[in-house]
């Protein structure tokens, strides 16, 4: 299944609409940095709202892909995170740590947004 | 059970006595429940309620219970069991008094067998042998009713109270506190954590200042619930501040190692919500200064 990656400005907004299958995910993190890299995009917000598992793998995945973007020069904002797979997640003890994470797309917006202005 | 108090007789018999015990107790309902009621009043029991109440109870227990009798159902004493229960619960009536006045009625009834057959020994046995099980059954069943109602209320309540003690508040715009008072257990962390998250998406929280002022004592586990419940909260894009560990709950924690690294930490509310409003973008003037600057 493929995940639409839109360009707004220099943002890269990913949404993950459906559960993604291992393989989905590891395409999904190719298709996202190659994006980085040619559309030069200064960061990237990943919006899970619709997903209702974020098992250890994608978890990893989202992990990796934030640190792989920030060497690009890019930030990753995670947003949409619903709160019974928070509960979930920290209840199974998965970190994301050294991700930022935001309410949905439009905080995830608003974080850039400081981000940028405090620059 | 309603089996094995049948079969220990002749089927024929049984229905004939149990009709002429039925028969009995009709006869005599007002003498009986008078009797009931003054042995009521002086065991001092229901004293919650008035001579009046007692009264009126005593006769729509007393028709329920033949009813019960004769027609061997306790649905009807059933239902009737539990609306008296939560008639009479709330005005603080005692398991112990529900209890006893089953019993008195039991007693009741049997002694004035014991009187009207008393020279007849060998039919006496026979209707205490149809009495003796399905009294028991129906002291059984308003007892059990009773408790059971009870077990209710106290349930519902200690919901509500659970409900009460985790109040999510709003005190600006997307800042929310929590202040934790009482015991923290893994139910009670869980609840909190879940209305917490609720409350972060309603109010699009980006800052919650969790206050532990009143938390008495902090162990391994608790302190474990609180950081599931900071990373769960930043999973949601929400920063917490934990506020008012106290000296012991502080010293405690270092003792036992719990890496609280990932928290943010004030001395009190006041500070928790003064980094809050600065992470935020507030700033909080007193007025006549301001005026002077303008």
């Amino acid at each position: 299944m493929m995940v639409p990656i839109l360009k707004q400005g220099h943002v890269l907004i990913a949404t993950i609409m459906a559960a993604l299958s291992d393989e989905d995910m590891r395409q999904f993190r190719e298709a996202l940095l190659d994006r980085v890299v040619s559309s030069r995009a200064t960061a990237v917000i990943i919006d899970v709202m619709a997903m209702d598992v974020l098992d250890s793998f994608a978890t990893r995945t989202l992990r990796e892909i934030a640190y792989m973007t920030r060497l690009r020069g890019a930030r990753t904002v995670l947003v949409g995170v619903q709160p019974e797979v928070a509960m979930t997640m920290v209840q199974l003890g998965l970190h994301l740590e050294g991700v930022a994470t935001a309410l949905d797309l439009e905080e995830g917006l608003a974080y850039l947004d400081r981000l940028n202005r405090r620059r | 059970m309603q089996q094995t108090g049948r079969q220990t007789l002749p089927i024929d018999g049984a229905i004939e006595l149990r009709r002429e015990l039925v028969a009995h107790l009709r006869e005599n309902r007002t003498a009986l429940r008078e009797e009931w009621v003054r042995r009521i009043t002086e065991a001092q029991l229901l004293r919650a309620m008035t001579n009046q109440e007692v009264f009126n109870e005593a006769t729509s227990v007393y028709d329920n219970y033949v009813e019960a009798l004769e027609t061997d159902t306790l649905e009807t004493l059933q239902a009737y069991a539990r609306s008296l229960s939560e008639r009479i619960i709330p005005r603080g009536v005692e398991t112990d008094e529900v209890v006893g006045i089953v019993l008195l009625l039991r007693d009741v009834l049997a002694r004035s067998l014991f009187g009207k057959y008393q020279n007849n020994p060998n039919k006496l046995n026979r209707v205490l042998d149809a009495y003796e099980p399905a009294a028991n059954r129906i002291a059984n069943t308003v007892a059990v009713g009773f408790v059971q109602e009870r077990e209710r209320v106290i349930s519902q309540q200690q919901e509500a109270i659970r409900e009460l003690s985790t109040p999510v508040l709003q005190v600006r715009e997307r800042l929310l506190i929590l202040p934790i008072i009482g015991i923290m257990d893994p139910h009670r962390a869980r609840q909190l954590t879940e209305q917490l998250l609720r409350g972060i998406r309603t109010n699009r929280a980006r800052v919650v200042v969790i206050d532990i002022t009143g938390v008495a004592a902090m162990d391994a586990a608790v302190a474990n619930h609180l950081v599931q419940t900071v990373e769960a909260s930043r999973l949601l894009g929400a920063d917490v501040i934990v506020t008012g560990l106290s000296p012991e709950i502080a010293q405690t924690l270092v003792n036992i190692g719990v890496d609280l690294g990932k928290m943010k930490t004030m001395g009190d509310l006041q500070g928790g919500i003064e980094v809050a409003e600065q992470s935020l973008g507030y700033k909080v003037v007193p007025t006549n200064q301001s005026e002077a600057v303008v």
